[in-house]
């Protein structure tokens, strides 16, 4: 009866570990956020291998070919100066990603060390934390960039910086819930009671508890930061031209829209919605399994 | 009594809200020697479990505790925060009621055992390892490498359980403190799990307070009984179970059904509060 059972035992075992790191990608995201994954996987592609990829140089204006509309040259047509859109589009990317990421990562890793502060301390602690939290949320996430950029001067950095100030509450409101379930569970007393530290519980007990909630409220965030940062880049405080950016390229697009040439608008607007609509398909599925794993 | 390695003088603990302040231990007093068991019995809300929270100093800060309780003649409640976590995590080892609940699920059962052994008493993960699964063995696990490896999913509630118990008596501590340990568990699990507790407490001379609603159970492996009621302990000695003294224990002893007759009623039991606050006043 014992082995028979070993063997059940085993087998499970093996049963569970097979799933490789696709089909528990798949599991978690469903059809519609895998899709969404793979979007968005072909265009970081794309963005990051830009340098190789694209067909021209993004900055190289050509004058006779200016507002050309799609042709076998310029597959999504050119801009007011006659640079190639499709190329622009590549290497904006690059920084449409790149800055929204570095934003996300900044609040998430503050955000969560901030929670789980607070969560563990409670008390004064908590509330004095908790306090801030309420007034950063009170402010709009553009109007750190703002004052970001009124101190340091428009560039993507300071942009970065003043968003990311923004963002730490997101991630920390609801990371500093799931750590106060968390500590209240009896895992953490009887950790406690084996003798580990506060510090050593949160960051080895808690911390890997909570960190599916953390993850997916980054991704859900990000969808939001893309979005900032290219209105930032819009009202031109963030991105100077003639970097490509594709909130820049959306207003440049935009005077030559009243001059009947629509494409480089709206192929700039359509790729941050398509951005912004991958990253919240995956962010609202990863919060959909985090909180059912719970 | 001089040697006395735990002892709880009339501990209380008062939970004060806005509009009142109700006792809920109310003047708990019991010893435990070097090497001795005791039983704490009583039923649902008598303060069992509050009082092995109150001795790990455990208990939400909203309790006010009064009394004393020494350890080895240390006095706990007036512990510093480094003495206390010492005195936690070196002197006193705690078993509880439903270990699935008290392993972290993220953590495999090798962490949860060496982890702060190694963090914080400063071993090498490898001896550490050696000795767990050394004791794995000895509480009966098989396959104690393999386990080490597992997650807290992968075992049942028994096995579970024995891994508590090893990560208990794996970092050595002078007492035990076993809150309901048995109860999750079904009745096969129970009396093994039950056996290893009481064996291996025997053979390293450790004591013992051990928590139960099952009175035949703890008088079968603990040398004195103390009997708890509404936060008191009504009745304790070495002789509770064969011969009570007090109306609360006799009549939960006379409520055991027997397997030799057969009853229309079980026999319920009529004491209260109000004859317990009766009784009191007498006496």
């Amino acid at each position: 009866m014992t082995i028979s059972m070993e063997k059940t035992v085993k087998g499970t075992a093996v049963a569970v570990r097979q799933p490789g790191f696709l089909h528990r990608g798949y599991e978690r995201l469903g059809l519609l956020g895998t899709a969404a994954a793979a979007v968005l996987l072909l265009v970081a592609l794309s963005a990051a291998l830009a340098p190789m990829l694209a067909p021209y140089d993004p900055d190289f204006p050509d004058l006779l070919a200016a507002l050309s509309g799609p042709t076998a040259d310029h597959p999504l047509g050119t801009d007011a100066l006659g640079r190639d859109i499709l190329s622009r589009l590549m290497w904006g990317a690059r920084i449409t990603l790149a800055g929204p990421g570095l934003v996300i990562l900044l609040s998430t890793v503050v955000g969560t060390v901030l929670a789980l502060v607070a969560s563990w301390c409670g008390g004064r602690v908590d509330t004095a934390i908790s306090w801030v939290l309420d007034i950063l949320f009170a402010v709009p996430g553009i109007v750190f960039a703002l004052i970001s950029v009124a101190i340091w001067g428009p560039s993507l950095l300071t942009v970065v910086a003043g968003l990311a100030v923004a963002y730490v509450p997101y991630v920390a409101r609801v990371v500093r819930g799931a750590g106060l379930r968390e500590r209240n569970l009896p895992y953490v007393s009887a950790a406690w009671l084996q003798g580990h530290s506060g510090a050593g519980i949160t960051l080895t007990q808690i911390l890997p508890n909570v960190q599916g909630i953390v993850i997916a409220q980054a991704i859900s965030s990000l969808g939001f930061a893309v979005i900032d940062l290219a209105a930032v880049s819009f009202l031109g405080l963030g991105v100077q031209p003639p970097t490509a950016d594709l909130g820049l390229m959306v207003k440049s697009g935009f005077d030559s829209v009243l001059r009947g040439h629509p494409a480089e608008a709206i192929a700039a607007g359509a790729l941050i919605i398509l951005i912004v609509w991958c990253v919240t398909v995956i962010g609202d599925r990863l919060t959909t399994t985090a909180r059912s794993m719970r | 009594m001089s040697e006395a390695l735990l002892a709880l003088d009339d501990v209380r603990a008062v939970l004060h809200s806005r509009h009142q302040s109700q006792a809920l231990l109310n003047g708990v007093s019991f010893s435990i020697a070097k090497g001795e068991a005791l039983g704490l019995v009583g039923e649902s809300g008598s303060g069992k479990s509050l009082t092995t929270r109150a001795i790990t100093r455990m208990l939400d800060p909203a309790f006010e505790v009064s009394g004393s309780i020494t350890f080895d003649g240390a006095p706990v409640l007036s512990m510093g925060p480094s003495e206390l976590r010492s005195y936690r995590s070196r002197d006193i080892g705690m078993i509880f009621q439903d270990p699935r609940a008290h392993v972290n699920p993220v953590h495999t059962v090798g962490d949860f055992l060496t982890e702060e052994l190694v963090r914080n008493r400063g071993l090498s993960r490898g001896e550490v390892e050696h000795r767990a699964v050394a004791l794995l063995d000895e509480v009966g696990v098989r396959y104690p490498e393999r386990r080490l490896t597992q997650y807290p999913h992968e075992l049942s509630g028994g096995m579970l359980q024995r891994v508590m118990i090893a990560s208990v008596l794996l970092a050595e501590p002078r007492l035990i403190l076993a809150d309901e340990p048995t109860t999750a568990l079904d009745v096969t699990a129970q009396s093994d799990v039950m056996a290893i507790l009481d064996e291996q407490r025997r053979a390293r001379g450790l004591s013992l307070l051990f928590i139960t609603h099952d009175l035949e159970l703890a008088a079968a492996c603990c040398d004195r009984l103390a009997v708890m009621y509404a936060g008191e302990i009504v009745e304790q000695g070495a002789h509770v179970y064969e011969s009570p003294g007090h109306p609360y224990t006799i009549e939960l002893l006379g409520a055991r059904p027997s397997i030799d007759e057969r009853l229309d009623r079980l026999p319920v039991l009529r004491y209260n509060r109000e004859i317990h606050e009766q009784l009191k006043a007498e006496a």
